[in-house]
This record gives structure tokens, sequence and C-alpha cells, in this order.
């Protein structure tokens, strides 16, 4: 019988830390994620983990003691948000550069300016090349689950990179849901003891971590970083399986929501599928043939299951949650529509942004834009390929 | 470049697992400028050999002798020629 605990999305996330009992964790606080991160310290002073923690000045710092641990050998972990993670940048490509496995939980906040503390995804697909794995949920339950697995997923011997997981601020990170939780020693048995490769502190093997390198190397060493991401995807789905396993929760890189017969498809990442869900589902009941793609992993991006869940469907509306200045449209309609290129069949595909700084999406919004698009299709014209949802002109 | 590794021949994440692997990256073709020492007026005093950055001042350490200059790896920085008590070490161009 698993354990229920009602548990925001900060508090299930500071839980599953807990019980994986990283070596390390160096964070600095940030609205949304300070709750998570509080109720982390709070396991450290009660003695509940063995875990080192740094009390950092800025999260540029906490990135750095993050490499430096990892780097020594050390199971590490962080999280931020927004404007944090806009901070850390530099060290974020670091991390992924130098192979080093340390997860972050990213509470997804809008990107300055104007200041607002609000859901959205602007900061972490800000960092959607940094080389990082990313993993977003759709609820509290997802975020604790997605944690764990990043631990297994970034450590898997032929992976080796940091893994995000994110939480949409505010809603996932700070609503009460009722969260399924693993024992202690389940998660222990499934995240594994942490062997590192070429720890610093194995002074027997003395070994150098980012050095110069030019012009003769340098192309070469990105070459192999662009692989080991792509060969993760397998690892992610086989992690997910496993976790299934444990905790009767199986995991895809995509969630296929009443895609069998359908039509009409939305593409969708985040706490936005719950809505999406029962909009379908209510649609559904009109006699509407619409399905939900829920993106799982954004990076690597799932290329090959996505363009076999749409490829069949007449019309595909993607919803994007942070905005591209100057670009064709957001970044995960960017995406899907490029993949969609070389498919043989391919459904015709509209972008939607909606929710920037936290402005709720509502059921009627999603019908909007099955709406939209089941229009675009019958009349075969496409006014705006970019749009918006809840937006006042 | 046909002699260098593939990438799929690299350490993982770009790490250098041999230590002292340094000697292997000869540094000298960085150089516009080479010193060199007209012996016949050194007084040994070992300044040079202190203060090269790169270790690139060959010394006879049985008998306590300088004796020229490593140019594998000296790029030419003119540290030596700039400290040198009797002034008898010349920075001249590399093309000459």
């Amino acid at each position: 019988m698993a354990k229920i605990m009602g548990f925001n999305g900060n508090a299930a996330v500071a839980y599953a830390m807990k019980q994986i009992n990283p070596d390390v964790v160096a964070a600095y606080p940030i609205t949304p994620q300070t709750d998570c991160v509080e109720r982390f310290a709070e396991y450290v002073s009660e003695g509940l983990v063995d875990t080192e923690f740094v009390t950092v000045e800025s999260e540029h710092s906490a990135m750095s003691a993050c490499v430096g641990a990892a780097a020594a050998g050390g199971r590490v972990m962080t999280a931020t948000a927004a404007n944090g993670l806009a901070l850390m940048w530099e060290i974020v490509y670091i991390a992924a550069s130098m192979r080093l496995p340390v997860v972050m939980m990213v509470a997804n906040r809008a990107l300055s300016g104007n200041i607002n503390i609000h859901c959205d995804h602007s900061d972490t697909m800000g960092a959607r090349d940094a080389g990082w794995i990313q993993l977003f949920s759709e609820n509290a339950q997802e975020a604790y689950d997605n944690l764990i697995q990043a631990v297994k997923i970034a450590e898997d011997m032929g992976v080796r990179l940091p893994v995000m997981v994110t939480q949409d601020g505010f809603i996932i990170s700070h609503e009460l849901e009722r969260v399924e939780i693993l024992e202690d020693q389940e998660v222990k048995q499934f995240v594994g003891p942490y062997q590192p490769r070429y720890p610093l502190l194995d002074l027997e093997h003395p070994v150098t971590y980012g050095p110069l390198d030019l012009f003769d190397y340098y192309f070469e060493h990105k070459r192999s970083q662009i692989e080991a991401i792509d060969c993760s995807l397998p690892v992610i789905e086989r992690v997910g399986q496993e976790f299934g396993k444990v905790s009767g929760r199986s995991y895809g890189l995509l969630e296929l929501y009443r895609m069998e017969d359908a039509e009409y498809g939305l593409v969708a990442l985040g706490s936005t599928c719950g809505t999406a869900k029962e909009t379908i589902d209510g649609l559904r009941e009109k006699g509407k043939k619409v399905g939900l793609i829920k993106i799982r992993c954004f990076r690597p991006f799932p290329k090959e299951a996505i363009v076999k869940a749409v490829s069949p469907l007449k019309g595909l509306a993607v919803l994007d949650r942070s905005a591209t200045f100057g670009g064709f449209g957001g970044p995960v309609f960017t995406e899907v529509r490029s993949a969609l290129y070389d498919a043989e069949s391919r459904p015709l595909t509209l972008d939607f942004i909606y929710g920037l700084g936290g402005r709720d999406i509502f059921q009627e919004d999603i019908a909007t834009a099955f709406s939209r698009i089941e229009e675009a299709v019958k009349t075969g014209r496409v006014e705006k390929p970019i749009d918006y949802l809840g937006l006042r002109e | 470049m046909s002699q260098e590794k593939g990438w799929k021949e690299l350490v993982p994440g770009g790490i250098i697992v041999e230590a002292g692997n340094a000697k292997e990256y000869k540094t000298g073709d960085w150089r516009t400028e080479k010193p060199e020492v007209n012996l016949e007026g050194c007084i040994h005093c070992f300044f040079c050999w202190a203060y090269c950055p790169d270790s690139a001042v060959v010394v006879d350490s049985e008998n306590g002798k300088m004796v020229g200059f490593n140019y594998d790896y000296c790029k030419g920085c003119g540290i030596c020629a700039s400290i040198c008590p009797p002034k008898v070490i010349t920075m001249i161009p590399e093309e000459s």
C-alpha cells in the first residue's frame, strides 16, 4: 500500500531529495523555489540527511559549487527559478560540457523584465540549448517521480549529463496535492549507490577538468556532447519503465492522451496538460476527435516519437508558454514543425503563445485552440500561424 | 590535424586523465621572438631558470651551468632577457 502525502510540488521535490540523500546541495533561494530549499535545509538541520548543504551568495556560485562538488566525485543537486537560472547561465553550460550528472529542480517562472514571480517557461526554454536533459512535470506527483528518475538518468554511465526537472511555478510548486511516495529504501535501491567517473578527489588518478580547448579539439568535444544527449533518449525511456515497476507509474518521452483515433491534436508541456485533458474529455463528449501530446522530455527533443504521434493528424495546435522574440513562433512550435518537415504526412500546425507571466489558461482557451485549428484545416486558410491565447488586444 | 583523435576517441567531457601531459603540448610555435644567450658572458646565476614561466631554460645541474633553451616550450615571452643581470640574453625575431 503506497504511502500518500499532502504535498505541494516544492515539498514533493524536497522529500525526494531527502530520500535520495545527495552528498552536496548548493542553492540560493528564489521565488517560487525557496520553499523547496527551505524544506530541504530543515532535513539537513534535523540530521535526516548526510548532505553538505552549501549556502552560497548567488546562483552563479550555487552552480559553480555544484560543478566543483560533482567533479570532486559527489552526488549533487540544486534548485532554482527564472532570474536565478539566468544568473547561473555560464556555469549551466559548463556542468553539461564537463558531463557532470547534477540534478536541478527549476520552478518555472517568467524572466524579468518587468519583474514577475509567476509561471511561464521562459527560464528553462532559454536554457534548452545548454546541454541539459529537461523533464517537464504536469503536477506534484510527476515532479516527485521525475526528480527520482533524473538521478538515475543523469548517472547512467552512457549518459553522465545534468538533468533539469521542471515544475510550473506556483501552479505546481505551491498547490497542495495528493502525492504517492515510495519508501526510503525503494528510492535508495532505485537510484543505487553513486559511482563517480574521474573524481578529482581520487588522488591516485589525478585528472584535469575544464582545460583550455581550442580549435584543435573543442569541436570534437562538442560533437561528443551532442552524441551523449541524443543517446540519452532510450535511457530516459528505460528508466521510466523501471520506475513503473517500482511505483506503478511508468513514464515515456511523451504522454499521449486520447490520441488513438484523434484528428486534431494539441502539444503542451507542464501543468497545462491537466487542463487540456479536462478540455479534451469535454470535447470528446461533443463528438470531437481530439487528443493531447504531452511532451515530458523536451531535451533531448524526442523527434521520432513526436512525428509518429502527430503525423496522422489533420491539424495540430502547439501551446508555447514562452516567447522567442524575433523568432518564428515559440520554441515548442519551432521544434515540432521542423521535425515534421521530413514526415510523409504532416498536419497543419499552428502555434499559440499563452500564459506568460502566470496568466491563467482556461479550458475555453484550449477549446479555442482546437476550434481554430479545425477551422484552418476545413477552410484551408491560415491567417495567423502564430497567435496568442488569453491576451487582450 | 590528421594524427589528432576523432570525436569518438575522446574522454567524455574533455577531461584530461593523464597527469603531466602538458609536456605533449609543444607551445614553442607560439613564439614570435626567441631568446639567444651569449654563454661567454653568462655568470650562471640561474635567474633566467627561476623566472621562466615555462621551465624552458635548460641547465646542467651537475656542473651548475646554464646551457641554453628548450625551444619546444619557450613561448618567447622575453622575461629571461629582461631579468638577466649581465644582459647576455637577447631576443631576436623568430624568422631570422
